[in-house]
């Protein structure tokens, strides 16, 4: 299959990164070539294999359900580009 | 104190412990080189300060008991340093500042080590040549037009020109073993889950692993030891009792079955490369190591399958970078949505941009079983090789990548050819096995060339104790001109 650049502007959108205009040529080149590689896959025939979900043989740990810190709000707000006293400020979302 | 910035860690070490030198002294000596060698563009921030006062303390009260003593790194910037800006060579990074520490920095600092620097690297460790960085490329210190590897580059050209005694990287499709085998080093990827992901900048992680890359296999030993852990913090983290991988260094190898994979080839592979596989199992087997030939049937399958599993995995972890939060934010954008576009179009570079679309694309809906589901599968296959392998053999020997260092720019253009590199060391990272990269031998261009060393799960000692039987015996000395200073 091939992406043309309708679809590689919709799946931009899906990822929230705008895609210069000047760049899709490019972009869907670099793309369909990279496809074209992984799509090797096919000549596999898998119907009979389970897929790989995790690499350890053993399950996850789960840990107790209970407070483990807090009282960092300071240290969270830190790195953030926009913050009032307590916080995240972003772009108007409900007029 | 002469040339001690040349010396081995251990040596280092047991400098600092007969004080034959000070932690202070050896620290300047670093400092030294690093301020001579910015041509290399091997660090993104410096911390000399706080490095300085550091082993000025050590000096004062020296604690010779710890396994770095005394000791100032320099780490790959994916590291969250607490109070030290940390980059994941991102603009969406370029100022932040984490309020914690990783768990295997903090296990360096724990051991007595203390922190130089961040080293440069592919933008979210995704490159194979240090080309994606937004801090700019970084210069193999084996010649000014190389590319030192990637992704860990800056970690590779600094140990190499001895800016730093020892240092970390990670390893989610080669980006240790590939610069260090570029760079004429020894890098190790440990088994998944041997040293903490916490506090690590994500990529993928399934495949994500911390691991050392030093001077020689002693001086690897010596590091994993200190760094690897049990952490609560990380759940995929292995709970087993921590090993004393430097005491336990043996050289004695006689009897062990090495398999020799035959699918290691690709078309046009040079020479140079067979013909130093060959030297590897030569020196194997004079040590008394039994030859096995093996087959790994789906190796041609592992690069496919982990553009598929990496890119995924990186799309749904890179979804954080908001604006919101930390990191850039655009000022452009009228609403809310067009703010998390723009901050994330002019916050990730190009490489990053185009693995996050193809990680959107394969996840979404109606291409998920084609894509996703079908590379898991086949990662099971790719396991499974191993598995069997394994019940035959020791350890794999293979070549560590399909060529030597290649020329700045040579690759850029052409994606695939830049995912190539990785096609020997990729299988391991998504069959979650340890592996180490050896300085072999050299091109007839005079650049390094690594053999690979690929172990069973948690069998770290043993392709350790090879590697420094190998080391032995392969006589291989980088000898590297400081053209830069």
């Amino acid at each position: 299959m091939s992406l043309d650049k309708e679809k590689i502007k919709h799946v931009a959108k899906l990822a929230r990164i705008s895609v210069d205009e000047a760049k899709v040529d490019s972009l869907t080149k670099d793309l369909n070539s990279i496809f074209k590689f992984i799509e090797q896959l096919n000549e596999l025939n898998t119907d009979k294999v389970e897929p790989l979900t995790s690499i350890l043989n053993q399950s996850l740990r789960s840990r107790k359900d209970e407070i483990s810190d807090g009282k960092i709000r300071e240290k969270i707000l830190k790195n953030s580009p926009k913050k009032n006293e307590e916080f995240f400020v972003v772009p108007k979302v409900v007029e | 104190m002469n040339n001690i910035t040349n010396q081995s860690l251990s040596e280092i070490l047991e400098s600092i412990k007969s004080k034959k030198i000070s932690s202070l002294e050896l620290t300047q000596a670093y400092i030294k080189n690093i301020e001579n060698a910015k041509k290399l563009n091997a660090f993104v921030t410096t911390t000399f300060d706080q490095a300085l006062e550091n082993a000025k303390k050590f000096d004062n009260k020296p604690n010779n008991e710890q396994l770095l003593s005394g000791i100032p790194l320099a780490v790959k910037d994916l590291f969250c340093t607490e109070n030290v800006k940390t980059t994941a060579g991102s603009n969406i990074l370029n100022n932040f500042v984490p309020s914690y520490e990783s768990t295997v920095t903090k296990n360096l600092w724990n051991n007595g080590a203390f922190l130089l620097g961040k080293l440069n690297c592919d933008e979210f460790a995704m490159g194979s040549s240090n080309e994606t960085s937004f801090f700019g490329n970084v210069i193999n210190p084996i010649g000014d037009h190389l590319v030192p590897g990637g992704s860990s580059g800056g970690s590779s050209s600094a140990l190499a020109a001895d800016l730093t005694p020892a240092t970390i990287g990670t390893d989610t499709g080669g980006s240790i073993r590939q610069p260090a085998s570029f760079t004429g080093t020894v890098g190790l990827k440990p088994t998944y889950g041997l040293c903490s992901r916490w506090g690590i900048v994500a990529f993928a992680s399934s495949l994500d692993q911390a691991g050392p890359m030093t001077k020689t296999v002693n001086d690897c030993s010596i590091m994993l030891e200190a760094m690897s852990s049990f952490d609560e913090k990380d759940s995929t983290s292995i709970n087993k009792k921590k090993e004393s991988y430097s005491k336990n260094l043996k050289d004695n190898i006689k009897g062990l079955k090495i398999g020799i994979p035959k699918e290691y080839r690709v078309d046009n592979m040079p020479k140079e490369i067979d013909e130093l596989w060959e030297k590897g199992k030569k020196i194997l087997k004079d040590l008394g190591a039994q030859l096995i030939d093996i087959s790994l049937p789906h190796t041609k399958y592992a690069l496919p399958t982990y553009y598929i599993v990496a890119p995924a995995e990186a799309s749904s972890n890179l979804a954080r970078y908001d604006g919101v939060r930390y990191g850039y934010r655009s000022q452009k954008g009228k609403d809310l949505i067009e703010m998390y576009e723009n901050t994330r179009s002019e916050g990730f570079g190009d490489e990053v941009k185009r693995r996050i679309l193809i990680g959107t694309y394969v996840l979404s809906s109606g291409y998920y079983d084609a894509y996703y589901l079908k590379a898991q599968k086949v990662r099971q296959l790719i396991k499974k090789d191993f598995d069997d392998s394994f019940t035959k053999v020791d350890a794999i020997l293979t070549p560590s990548t399909p060529s030597s260092a290649f020329k700045i720019g040579e690759k850029t253009n052409d994606p695939v050819s830049m995912y190539l590199n990785d096609i020997f060391t990729v299988p391991v990272n998504l069959a979650g096995l340890p592996a180490l990269s050896l300085p072999a031998g050299l091109d007839k261009q005079g650049y390094p060339l690594g053999l690979q060393l690929i172990g069973k799960a948690l069998d770290e000692q043993k392709i350790l104790n090879i590697g420094y039987a190998f080391e032995k015996n392969c006589g291989y000395k980088n000898e590297i001109k400081k053209w830069w200073s």
